[in-house]
């Protein structure tokens, strides 16, 4: 009998174990299929001259190669403004601050700011930065705007990494005479670099692959030249798609076109997230020795 | 004495940079109200909130923004029905079932589930999904509240499953360890000990996840279908929010009434998702205080 009842639990716990691990492999196959998917369909569009020729065609034949400067330029801005700005946030509230409401209030705000829709960033940045501040549509309105919503990322990832710097090392640099701006500045900073710089490529791929924030922003549908002041517009990689799929008078006849503008831009996604997750597995064996 | 004053100058400008998110919120907040707010001279709240007809370029334009509404929380809700359980199915087998090694390759790829842009998603939606539902359900449109809600699905599951995992990660070895020394199995373990002690972090991802899947733009924009109108089956057309916005902005001349509108359902959105972070803001800072003091 009391066989009986433990072999029931066994075979309970297979098949519920069976459906965990089937819903963990499913979403494998989906990010597989999808790739899969893009890949097959738009690889063949891929070539030298479709990452280095502009479109031609009004839009219907050539490259992207326009749409990939964009794409790098905001995220320059971006990053530019939102690492500093978002490490030195993390140091305030992982070095300086003492617990109480006014950290409560300030982790709040930043966990909100994360869930803020893309969109609203993109009418926030329309209305603040390209209107009230006068910058018109433009790269750095754009990068500004992806800044803003990159910055809760970079906090975050900063944070852990300055968290798992040991407080021996503080300790030390402080028993030696130094204060706490020079413990933070020569010991603390350098031994969580590699932790912040994975952040910050986590959230840089974030800001390349985003579309609502720069569509009213910093992206325009098509342009002629290369963008020369910080106070142009830019064609980007994500909007590219999003023109070429829904407003272009051709869309059959763009379709390699928007394959191959959706590769390039999970190329440079998946890059930067590879290079974050094997940089941060290798900082995670380095503090376990 | 200088030295002091220069320490104490470096923290008072840290403090000034952390500040600067907040400051932030509050902008947006700030311009949302007033960009939007001028709108409720021409319709009145509940007009607004209640009224089911949406069209804001008419010559006599109806602003009821009802149907978005409904539209966003329907293909919300159908995104959670399929997001909820493979993402907190999944959490548990990385977290508690999968070997270590198992775990090191299932995890990177939800990361790569989660840094997936949008436009992409929908993309795939829009070419592949859509023609496939066509045909497999003989419907006349492949983009519809169905298609949508797929598509946010695979959005929504790994931010449910990295924070269910983290929260079943940190339940304590010694309560699970007690569960097995009374000779529960390890099914019942994690069903009766691990899952109860980590639902407050569980419940924080579903949330987070539910939020993000309210406020995505790009798929409700290339997928949903774009129809005003409340949706009468699950193959039906939607036009949520986020889409409403993104699809409208460019048309809309600047402080005219449809300016104003898109604004104000902005607000609207930017209300039901601060919400939402909110709640899971509560949750999980509760849940720490709980942590701390075992």
């Amino acid at each position: 009998m009391l066989q009986k009842i433990s072999w029931r639990r066994k075979n309970l716990q297979k098949a519920v174990f069976f459906s965990f691990s089937s819903s963990a492999f499913l979403n494998g196959i989906l990010l597989i299929i999808i790739v899969f998917f893009l890949l097959s369909n738009g690889i063949e569009a891929i070539s030298w001259e479709f990452l280095s020729q502009p479109p031609t065609d009004s839009m219907t034949k050539g490259g992207i190669f326009p749409c990939i400067v964009g794409t790098f330029l905001l995220c320059a801005v971006t990053i530019i403004t939102a690492l500093p700005i978002g490490v030195a946030s993390a140091i305030y509230l992982n070095e300086y601050a003492i617990k109480g409401k006014l950290i409560r209030i300030i982790r709040m705000g930043i966990n909100n700011l994360a869930g803020v829709p893309s969109i609203v960033f993109g009418l926030f940045g329309l209305a603040f930065f390209c209107i009230v501040l006068k910058m018109g549509v433009s790269i750095i309105a754009g990068g500004l705007t992806l800044a803003i919503m990159t910055l809760p990322v970079i906090i975050a990832s900063s944070e852990e990494a300055l968290k798992s710097v040991p407080d021996t090392y503080r300790q030390a640099s402080l028993a030696m005479g130094a204060t706490k701006w020079q413990t933070i500045y020569k010991i603390v900073l350098p031994a969580a670099f590699p932790g912040i710089i994975t952040g910050a490529i986590l959230g840089l791929s974030r800001a390349a692959g985003e579309t609502a924030p720069i569509m009213y922003t910093g992206a325009v549908f098509f342009s002629p030249v290369l963008p020369e002041s910080p106070f142009d517009a830019v064609m980007a990689l994500p909007y590219h798609i999003y023109v070429l799929a829904t407003a272009g008078t051709n869309i059959e006849e763009t379709l390699p076109l928007q394959y191959g503008t959706a590769i390039v831009l999970i190329a440079l996604v998946f890059g930067m997230n590879l290079i974050a997750i094997i940089l941060r597995s290798r900082i995670r064996k380095k503090m376990k020795i | 004495m200088s030295q002091i004053n220069k320490e104490k100058g470096v923290q008072f400008i840290f403090l000034g940079i952390a500040l600067l998110s907040i400051t932030m919120l509050f902008l947006i907040m700030l311009f949302l109200f007033m960009e939007g707010i001028p709108v409720f001279e021409h319709v009145s709240i509940k007009e607004f909130i209640f009224g089911d007809l949406w069209y804001p370029t008419d010559d006599e334009p109806a602003f009821g923004i009802f149907p978005l509404i409904i539209g966003s929380f329907s293909v919300a809700s159908f995104s959670a029905i399929l997001a909820i359980p493979l993402g907190i199915m999944t959490a548990i087998y990385i977290a508690e079932i999968a070997d270590k090694r198992i775990a090191e390759i299932v995890k990177p790829v939800v990361e790569l589930m989660a840094s997936m842009p949008s436009v992409v998603i929908g993309f795939f939606g829009m070419i592949v999904v859509a023609p496939f539902l066509q045909k497999f359900f003989n419907i006349p449109v492949g983009l519809n509240l169905f298609n949508a809600g797929l598509m946010l699905a695979f959005m929504a599951i790994p931010t449910i499953c990295s924070i269910s995992e983290d929260a079943l990660f940190s339940v304590p070895s010694a309560l699970k360890e007690g569960s097995y020394a009374l000779g529960a199995t390890h099914l019942e373990t994690i069903i009766k000990i691990t899952i109860p002690a980590a639902l407050s972090g569980i419940s924080t991802g579903v949330i987070l996840g539910l939020s993000r899947a309210i406020g995505e733009t790009m798929v409700v924009l290339m997928v949903a279908g774009g129809a005003a109108i409340v949706p009468g089956s699950i193959f039906d057309p939607i036009r949520p929010m986020p889409s409403t916005i993104a699809a409208e902005m460019a048309e809309a001349p600047y402080h005219s009434e449809h300016y104003y509108a898109l604004f104000a359902v902005a607000i609207t959105l930017f209300i039901f998702t601060f919400i939402f972070n909110l709640a899971a803001d509560y949750i999980s800072y509760k849940y720490k205080q709980t942590e701390e003091s075992y």
